[in-house]
């Protein structure tokens, strides 16, 4: 299966036909596509590198070349029923403005991310003393775009304290798989984090 | 001189003429009885009709945007670097269509035409045509062509503008609006060049009021510091600097005839060579046509509430070192569009060639539209 293939169920799941949706980071529009294919959506995405924006704008994804660290400002409030941020959040400058623009510009926020809590992780740290890397972080220290990795852990605790209303949590392991099992330690099994959350004042 | 084009050109084209006995009303409430557009097409129309692009050319164009007129001339029409086979216009599957502008000086009727009135060329009696005229002109040559829907109209500048009023109004009209180094209206600065552009053609003493052609003159020193101006306009800061620095053609000669910079040398070749081409009661008039572009004005100011009603999707595309139309104008575009929730993309490409850039060869431009364009030739099956 290809890797980003489950994450892209979990989180089409989660978005009803016919909403109105933004990607951060949309990369090459797959995401999007996959989308606009199967749930009818109206997508926009947002990309910095220009390659990979010729590459939505070959596959027909509406596609605008911003810098996230910028925020968001060419959108109204409550523009989007979903923002989603995929495998993003660990790459942007400010990863606590930008949620807070998430919620302002969309009703629900979407954001999966690499979990640095991650046993193997851990265990690499521990026994060889230096950066850890991954299938999900190939890079080194000094050349990886991701500057804000976070566990399991921070990013929930960012939510509370943002007052942001985590809805619902899925974690997969190195497999891609999502198994109960994962969820007795979270923070510890799970590669992939995807949540769901929205506004603090949101009722459910 | 070229004796065989590039693989990648159209090649030798012709032009061809188009007349419309019906009046054609403007929107300064006068009206053209008649009226003639020159045209040129590249590419071959497909059956269903689908494949059709007109191309909007900027303020100094014309309807050669591409290939050449004969094995003699040394420059191919000016979007050569976007109309061709394999190009992001691809005529080998796209046929694209370019008109010069009513009011221009190459071919469509213009001020310099015998006025059917008087028998005598229209000069200063030439009405103000506007950038919603044009597009008018342009419907009726799209139906005399049997084409009931474009797959995009595309320009850059003031091409670009043309093309979002084609959007406004003819929504049903075209399938994608390309809209390249364009704003959503002229600031006070670009009304301010285009004017200081047209107090140098009037004040030149062959002006006569824009009645030249009965005395057989022409201002040609007025349009060619206008033409000037408007050069150092297109060009950045930083591409005049690594052009020309503060380089000397010689020694200082202490004397304002003589051409001491480089730049000086460069800017009045520009002139020069543009006054043999070009006259100077269009170039009033296309002036006057940008400075009076703005959809806005007709929804009490709000650029979004103008958008409201177009149903095409739109490519924006803007460049870094642009500052006659810079990338902040095309982010009010977009910002008016996604307001709107209409379809669009946009991209800001990094070039140091200025407003220039739309006509250069800069890859990540041709590539992004390119693949834009590849998009729309599979959705209308061309």
């Amino acid at each position: 299966m290809n890797p980003l293939r489950r994450e892209l169920e979990i989180v089409a799941d989660w978005i009803e036909p016919g909403s109105r949706v933004l990607d951060l980071g949309c990369g090459d529009g797959t995401l999007l596509h996959y989308l606009v294919e199967r749930k009818g959506v109206t997508a926009y995405g947002l990309e910095i590198d220009p390659r990979k924006v010729t590459r939505c704008m070959d596959r027909g994804v509406n596609v605008v070349r911003a810098d996230l660290d910028e925020g968001l400002d060419d959108f109204h409030r409550d523009s989007f029923d979903h923002v989603i941020m995929s495998q993003t959040i660990q790459a942007v400058r400010y990863p606590d403005k930008l949620l807070e623009d998430m919620l302002r510009v969309g009703r629900h926020g979407i954001v999966t991310f690499p979990n640095i809590g991650y046993w193997r992780l851990r265990l690499q740290l521990l026994l060889k003393g230096r950066m850890p890397r991954s299938p999900a972080l190939p890079n080194a220290w000094y050349n990886s775009p991701n500057i804000h990795l976070c566990t399991v852990r921070d990013f929930e605790r960012l939510c509370a304290t943002m007052g942001v209303q985590i809805r619902e949590r899925r974690l997969l392991d190195r497999a891609h798989r999502s198994t109960p099992f994962i969820n007795l330690a979270p923070n510890l099994l799970g590669e992939v984090a995807i949540y769901r959350f929205v506004r603090g004042s949101e009722t459910l | 001189m070229v004796r065989s084009p590039p693989t990648d050109s159209v090649g030798l084209v012709t032009q061809h003429k188009a007349t419309f006995e019906e009046p054609l009303p403007l929107v300064c409430g006068r009206e053209l009885p008649r009226y003639e557009l020159v045209y040129e097409t590249y590419g071959e129309l497909n059956r269903e009709g689908t494949n059709a692009i007109l191309v909007c050319h900027a303020l100094s164009g014309n309807h050669h945007a591409a290939g050449y007129h004969s094995e003699h001339d040394r420059k191919p029409g000016w979007w050569e670097t976007c109309i061709g086979p394999g190009k992001p216009l691809d005529t080998n599957r796209f046929f694209v269509v370019c008109s010069n502008n009513l009011g221009g000086c190459h071919g469509s009727t213009g001020p310099a035409s015998i006025n059917p009135e008087t028998g005598k060329p229209y000069g200063d009696q030439f009405p103000i045509v506007t950038v919603r005229d044009w597009g008018r002109s342009q419907a009726r040559l799209a139906d005399e062509l049997g084409i009931r829907q474009w797959a995009a109209v595309a320009g850059g500048s003031l091409g670009g503008m043309q093309a979002m009023q084609w959007a406004i109004d003819y929504p049903e009209r075209l399938r994608h609006a390309i809209v390249i180094a364009a704003a959503p209206r002229l600031s006070a600065q670009n009304i301010g060049f285009n004017e200081v552009a047209r107090q140098a053609i009037m004040s030149d003493p062959e002006f006569h009021g824009g009645r030249y052609y009965d005395y057989g003159v022409s201002p040609r020193r007025g349009l060619a510091v206008a033409r000037m101006l408007g050069h150092i306009t297109y060009l950045s800061d930083d591409a005049m600097r690594a052009k020309f620095g503060r380089d000397l053609r010689g020694d200082m000669s202490f004397d304002f005839e003589q051409v001491d910079f480089e730049v000086e040398s460069y800017l009045r070749y520009q002139g020069q060579r543009f006054v043999q081409d070009f006259d100077a009661n269009p170039y009033l008039l296309m002036t006057k046509a940008l400075d009076y572009f703005d959809p806005a004005a007709d929804h009490e100011d709000d650029f979004s509430a103008a958008l409201a009603h177009i149903q095409c999707s739109t490519l924006l595309l803007s460049f870094s070192s642009d500052w006659r139309f810079a990338p902040a104008r095309s982010r009010e575009i977009l910002r008016a569009l996604l307001e709107n929730n209409k379809p669009v993309s946009y991209m800001e490409i990094e070039a140091t060639q200025g407003h220039d850039a739309f006509l250069m060869p800069i890859q990540r431009y041709l590539e992004a539209f390119s693949a834009y364009m590849g998009n729309v030739a599979r959705e209308v099956g061309a």
